[in-house]
């Protein structure tokens, strides 16, 4: 059955339809846990507000779980759905030069579009940032093409590489979310901070 | 913190884990749907390639970038699926600031710092994401979360390096926060 545009199930255009439903779920779920808010997600990083962790982690395990069961009972094909490829390099040094800017800018690019949607105007100078940095790449893109090609592992899954099934690794995954959840409580009674 | 302002908090915003369940059953919905995650910078990365290609017809042909770019997304670069998701995200995240009434036109920063440092810091901080979401094939949405959900060993690796080096450098910029 799923997924529902590589099996031809819906066009091309009921797929944009749905994104747009998709995304307007998307960005209410953000803005309503506390995303638009930079001041909110840079808590994570003084332990005074440890929203980001606790929304992400339970996305991600409730995604996965999700995807695992649909798979189970023959509802998704698993080899239809695309897997983020590996190249080594580039995610490690995308991923320090990305954090750098989470921890400077206080956004990631999903909220800063919250942030700007409801008027917060450092989202909307970030997303110009984004911007100027996605041009700067387009027109640098020479430069950093060895980078960037560097490393190239396929599109290998974490569970594979560790040795192990998926419902072995998505149940370490969930003791290790639990126990950060505990750590997040702590440091949020620990670290408190009046309203921002 | 008093209990007044923790109960009004608690008010004013989703409980945590009730949102993280909800934007896992939204990526759960991607993927059900379109056989692909969420993502926020590929759709600036259309918008990018479009304008482009808009400028310069050849475009496609000479720019690497844009080889690239159309050799991993067929047909027109603005009718892609996450440009369609971020229209969406706009109209969301809009709703959901007017049921609570956070719609408000403002500069958010700590009362330590200036407006302007906030912004000067926002923009830079915008320029390195952008950036280092093209390296890394995709930023906190693309890569980290939708990357998880699939178990995607790169997924993982860009989720350490994003929260690690930000961890790393907080204590540098800990003036613009605490």
């Amino acid at each position: 059955m799923g997924p529902l545009a590589p099996n031809e199930i819906i066009s091309e255009n009921t797929n944009f339809l749905l994104a747009f439903f998709i995304g307007i779920a998307f960005g209410w779920v953000l803005e309503s846990s506390g995303f638009s808010s930079s001041r909110k997600l840079a808590g994570i990083f003084y332990g005074y507000d440890t929203v980001v962790l606790k929304v992400f982690f339970t996305g991600a395990i409730t995604a996965m779980l999700g995807l695992l069961f649909m798979s189970l009972f023959g509802w998704v094909d698993l080899d239809l759905v695309y897997v983020n490829p590996t190249y080594l390099t580039s995610a490690i040094v995308g991923g320090v030069i990305m954090g750098a800017g989470f921890i400077m800018g206080g956004f990631c690019p999903g909220t800063s579009f919250c942030g700007a949607a409801i008027g917060k105007i450092d989202a909307m100078v970030f997303i110009v940032g984004l911007f100027i940095g996605v041009y700067g790449f387009a027109f640098t893109y020479p430069w950093w093409e060895k980078m960037y090609m560097a490393k190239y592992l396929g599109e290998p899954k974490v569970s594979e590489k560790l040795g192990m099934s998926d419902g072995l690794f998505g149940l370490l995954l969930i003791v290790a979310a639990l126990g950060m959840f505990i750590v997040a409580e702590w440091a949020e009674k620990k670290w408190p901070r009046e309203e921002y | 913190m008093s209990n007044n302002t923790t109960n009004e908090r608690s008010r004013r915003y989703l409980n945590p884990y009730l949102g993280g369940v909800l934007l896992g059953l939204v990526l759960l919905a991607a993927n059900f749907v379109s056989g692909r995650g969420l993502g926020a910078s590929g759709a600036v990365k259309s918008v990018v390639a479009t304008s482009i290609e808009t400028v310069n017809k050849d475009a496609v042909e000479t720019m690497p970038f844009m080889k690239e770019y159309a050799g991993t997304h067929s047909g027109s670069p603005m009718k892609s699926w996450l440009v369609f998701e971020m229209l969406g995200v706009l109209v969301g995240g809009f709703l959901s600031g007017a049921v609570a009434g956070r719609l408000k036109l403002k500069v958010e920063h700590s009362p330590k710092i200036t407006s302007k440092r906030r912004l000067v810091f926002a923009l830079a901080g915008g320029i390195l994401f952008g950036l280092g979401s093209q390296l890394g094939r995709g930023c906190t949405s693309g890569s980290a979360l939708s990357g998880m959900a699939v178990l995607s060993m790169g997924g993982f690796i860009t989720m350490m390096a994003i929260f690690g080096t930000a961890f790393a450098l907080a204590y540098f910029f800990r003036r613009n926060w605490i």
